[in-house]
């Protein structure tokens, strides 16, 4: 082992100014300007803050852009998750993190503001890994998105009422009352010890 | 009072001895599990159970109260007849089985006030013995088939059926293997075949090498024990046939599960290991050996194989059901079938060709072992392996 | 109450699969299941044993933890994170940690981060043993769990010597350690490390040549290099693809890049390789040890923890850092508004993704490949589920 080491390549906004890493445009960066040529119209705006490129992309263009880096070895999917910003408009962000095994390990991101009750369209056309990513955004924010082969609640039950991870949600939970199989049992939770549905042993 | 002869011999010392018999194996089963279990925590660097008795050694009698109190759970969809029914029928063949193993030879007592009795250490000695044995052990299946069918379970029914299609596979090559041993016994009886071991001085192991490890297998493998314990696999099918058993019913099954083990063990030391006799019967110079009874010989033989049992538990994965089938089929069968051809040829010459084959058969095990042990390196199969590192740098 | 779009079962896919006119049975695996290795539930179908089609449902166990994280100041997560996958806190909080540390721009101390070095091997060499122990049961090897647990057992108490948790570990801060280390512990850690090899060629012993091993494993469970990129799989099973890519050297973070380490990779991306790819990387891990071992010997002194400030508040923005977890990549993603709890944190775990290939390597296999190939995924459902 070595005492004098190379430079550290992560915390790349190491030698910032005191107050912490700021942002940057990033829109001159090559692969930016490659993205909006190849896709005309969907790069919004670009902007690099601690080492990571973040493209706004515009939601009508957002499987073409996909679909480009894709053929541009970005093959890899990192990650698909959403963010829910209450006040503003467009209210929910569908973060899309992308990985290029080819270009020394290049990542790049890409947002697309999505209003509620607009449907964003599905990725799983481009990664399928972005199946299960999806509907886990669908169930927590209750954004759906359009063409997916299977969109149904993964992590809360069927029948859970509401998108636990939107703001106005509140924390402690809400009432859901008879919304475990309301169609089965209309009130209460479950079977009542008087039901006289309820299965019994022996 | 005066008992008459018939009466005493055809009624009362039968009624004895099934009475010991029966019980006797119905404790032992009890006692084989507390010897799997620490056997198996020795294997597995753990101390198993300990508290109960002497070093655990009561542990079984608490297991056994606790299962005799335990609800008794049926499921409602069950078919209650049948799921009541299987237990039974696993635990009456095991049981019955007993009737024509032969434990010891002929002894002679003195019992007050009847006087001097003389019979063998074993319920009767049957002219079919073996083939009574084949026959009922199979009967056993029909209870886990049974309990899979009858408990309306997915799992309990794969099990069940894996159990069937398992028992109908191995059943052929154990029926060769019992059918060369009686080529060179020349008789079904089980008290015959050991005295014609006396004979010959011979195990039959040894002439019968491949024979013994075909009987074994398949026994293993009848009594659904790991690596073959496909019919019960934990992880797959949460327990198998006896998914929705519990309390009684399910130590019956249990019970059924040791004393087949036993019974395996029993007739492979009664086909292949001279039954009662004790080592080299035909060599005076080891005659103080006859201090120690036949029975005791016996029974030091059945608790090896429980011990390759154990071993074999703490050492093997599971098998896959179609490998299972394979093995079976494609690879028992064909070597049950040659290996039957062989000892025909051999037994046509009598005594004599049974010792040459003997002679060849060990021989050239001992030769393949110590090829393999020498040729087979571990360093050439690590670096045959498919892994490798690489080094990486960014 | 009207239900939300999307409820419930999917149509059933036409019934193509039929055999003398038997259909297929429909087997529920889990979530109460010896092997599915906690709440895991696969819905399958089954021809005779031959699965037709796996369809995971997993949800069993969340907690709500990424609503709980915008709860909570940013040094209150880290015990949250410790609950996602449990049996390897470490680098749940080293992840969590480094993420935050990304966004204030913080330098962490040498010794800090050899420090959580060498408790992110430790805690990948326990979880590997664990996998291996469950591993080895689910193919019904019952021997090798009590061999794995006694290891892991050291492992845990040195985790308990040094920062008094043995699962739930909650050592990391951000900007570097709580707790320097005890008096003696690096010589426990080297009386470990150093017979941890033959412990090693003890496991393989058991199991590497083992025929039925082999017979149960090979073959099983295939997913090549190119679909494990497209269902975004990592870890052990994308290396035992043959495709060397580990977070640790890829997007390297702390000390990684001055430790001398190799990356196993297999061939045939079966179930055997990533057995094999898990022991060669415990190998590895035992080398990171010793030389973190030997470095903190050398360094004894040093800070352990950076120029934190008292209330974090990192700059709003948004950031992601990874660790490869014994698992894969785990990574952060952190949307900051600038006040002193996050106010998006997104975790995006290994086991959830993986598990998502899940179908596609059990189908056409018997329910006992299923239970091969749950295993090999190496999953922990409070990661999937979280």
């Amino acid at each position: 082992m070595t005492e004098e080491t190379p430079p550290k390549p992560v915390p790349a906004a190491a030698a910032a100014p005191k107050k912490g890493p700021v942002a940057t445009d990033a829109s001159q960066k090559p692969l930016v300007l490659g993205l909006a040529a190849a896709v005309p119209g969907s790069v919004l705006s670009a902007k690099e803050f601690v080492g990571e490129t973040t493209v706004d992309v515009a939601l009508d263009r957002i499987l073409d852009a996909l679909r480009h880096l894709k053929n541009a070895s970005f093959t890899y999917l990192v990650d698909l998750t959403a963010v829910d910003w209450k006040d503003r408009q467009p209210r929910f962000d569908v973060v899309y993190y992308l990985h290029s095994f080819q270009k020394g390990n290049e990542r790049i991101r890409l947002k697309v503001g999505v209003k509620e009750g607009e449907e964003c369209p599905s990725a799983t056309a481009v990664f399928e890994t972005s199946n299960w990513m999806e509907r886990e955004v669908f169930d927590l924010f209750g954004i759906t998105f359009k063409d997916h082969p299977d969109l149904r609640r993964i992590l809360t039950w069927e029948g859970f009422n509401g998108h636990p991870l939107r703001k106005d949600f509140p924390v402690e939970g809400i009432d859901t009352g008879a919304a475990i199989y309301p169609d089965r049992y209309p009130e209460g939770g479950g079977p009542a010890p008087d039901d006289p549905n309820r299965k019994t042993l022996s | 009072m005066e008992i008459s002869p018939s009466l005493l011999n055809n009624v009362l010392i039968p009624i004895v001895k099934a009475l010991v018999i029966v019980n006797v194996m119905a404790v032992m089963s009890g006692v084989l599990t507390i010897i799997e279990r620490r056997s198996l925590a020795f294997l597995q660097v753990r101390k198993g159970p300990n508290r109960v008795g002497w070093e655990g050694s009561l542990q079984w009698v608490a297991d056994t109260v606790k299962l005799l109190f335990k609800e008794d759970v049926v499921p409602e969809k069950a078919e209650h007849l049948i799921h009541y029914l299987a237990p039974v029928l696993v635990v009456v063949p095991a049981l019955t089985v007993f009737a024509v193993i032969p434990w010891g030879p002929e002894m002679t007592f003195r019992v007050p006030g009847i006087g001097k009795i003389t019979t063998g250490a074993y319920a009767t000695d049957l002219n079919v013995g073996l083939l009574f044995i084949l026959a009922v052990t199979s009967i056993g299946i029909y209870g886990i088939i049974l309990a899979g069918w009858a408990s309306n379970s997915k799992y309990a029914l794969l099990g069940g059926l894996r159990s069937a299609a398992q028992l109908i596979s191995y059943e052929v090559p154990m029926g060769f293997a019992v059918v060369s041993v009686i080529l060179m016994s020349r008789s079904l009886s089980l008290v015959e075949i050991i005295e014609a071991q006396r004979r010959m001085h011979l195990w039959f192991v040894f002439p019968g090498l491949l024979a013994f490890f075909l009987y074994f297998l398949s026994g293993v493998a009848e009594t659904n024990r790991v690596p073959f314990d496909l019919p019960e696999a934990e992880s797959e099918l949460v327990a198998g046939f006896h998914t929705e058993y519990s309390g009684i019913k399910w130590s019956f099954f249990f019970l059924g599960e040791y004393a087949n083990m036993v019974t395996v063990s029993a007739i492979a030391t009664t086909l292949f290991f001279g039954g009662w006799l004790r080592p080299f019967p035909n060599v005076a110079a080891l005659s103080f050996l006859d201090l120690i009874p036949g029975i005791v010989w016996f029974l030091a033989k059945i608790f090896v194989f429980m011990l390759v049992y154990i071993w074999f538990r703490g050492t093997f994965p599971r098998y896959r059901f179609d490998q299972l089938m394979d093995l079976g089929w494609k690879t028992l069968i064909p070597l049950a079938l040659v290996n039957l051809v062989v000892i025909a040829i051999a037994a046509l010459g009598g005594t004599r060709g049974l010792q040459i084959l003997a002679w060849i058969l060990c021989g050239g095990f001992a030769l393949a072992v110590v090829v393999v042990t020498r040729t087979r390196s571990r360093k050439a199969a690590r670096a045959a392996r498919p892994v490798t590192p690489v080094e990486v740098r960014a | 109450m009207s239900a939300p779009a999307g409820i419930g079962e999917p149509e059933p896919p036409p019934d193509d699969h039929t055999l003398l006119g038997l259909r297929e049975m429909e087997l529920n695996f889990g979530p109460q299941h010896p092997s599915t290795h906690g709440v895991l539930r696969i819905i399958l179908k089954v021809d005779g044993e031959r699965i037709v089609s796996a369809r995971p449902e997993i949800g069993y166990l969340h907690r709500g933890t990424e609503k709980l994280f915008e709860t909570e100041t940013y040094p209150m997560v880290i015990p949250h994170t410790d609950r996602l996958d449990y049996v390897a806190a470490a680098t749940n909080n080293h992840a969590y940690c480094l993420t935050v540390e990304k966004m204030l721009g913080l330098e962490v101390p040498k010794k800090a981060q050899y420090i959580r070095v060498l408790l992110d091997e430790m805690q990948r060499i326990s979880s590997h043993l664990l996998w291996l122990a469950t591993a080895g049961i689910d193919l019904g090897a019952m021997t090798p769990f009590f061999y794995t647990f006694r290891e892991r057992e050291v492992i845990l108490d040195l985790f308990e010597e040094y920062c008094g948790a043995r699962l739930t570990l909650h050592c990391m801060r951000i900007g570097g350690l709580l707790e320097d280390l005890t008096p003696g512990w690096i010589q426990k850690v080297r009386d470990f490390t150093v017979p941890f090899e033959a412990r090693i060629d003890e496991y393989e012993d058991l199991l590497t040549e083992n025929r039925i091993w082999k017979l149960r494993t090979i073959g099983v469970g295939v997913l090549n290099a190119a679909r494990c990129v497209e269902m975004g799989v990592t870890g052990p099973p994308l290396r035992a693809a043959g495709l060397a890519w580990d977070v640790r050297r890829a997007i390297p973070y702390e000390v990684y890049p001055e430790l001398d380490f190799e990356i196993p990779v297999g061939k045939n991306a079966d179930t055997y390789d990533r057995y094999l790819v898990r022991m060669a990387e415990l190998r590895q891990s035992r080398r990171i040890v010793l030389q973190c071992c030997d470095w903190l010997e050398k360094n004894p002194e040093g800070p352990i923890r950076g120029k934190t400030p008292r209330v974090i508040k990192p700059p709003v923005g948004e950031a992601y850092a990874a660790v490869e977890a014994p698992k894969g990549e785990l990574g952060f993603y952190l949307v900051s508004n600038g006040t002193n709890k996050p106010y998006r944190l997104h975790v995006r775990p290994p086991s959830f993704i993986n598990l998502q290939a899940l179908p596609e390597m059990a189908k056409g296999h018997l329910v006992s490949d299923l239970v091969a190939v749950i295993g090999t995924i190496d999953i922990v459902l409070g990661e999937v589920d979280r």
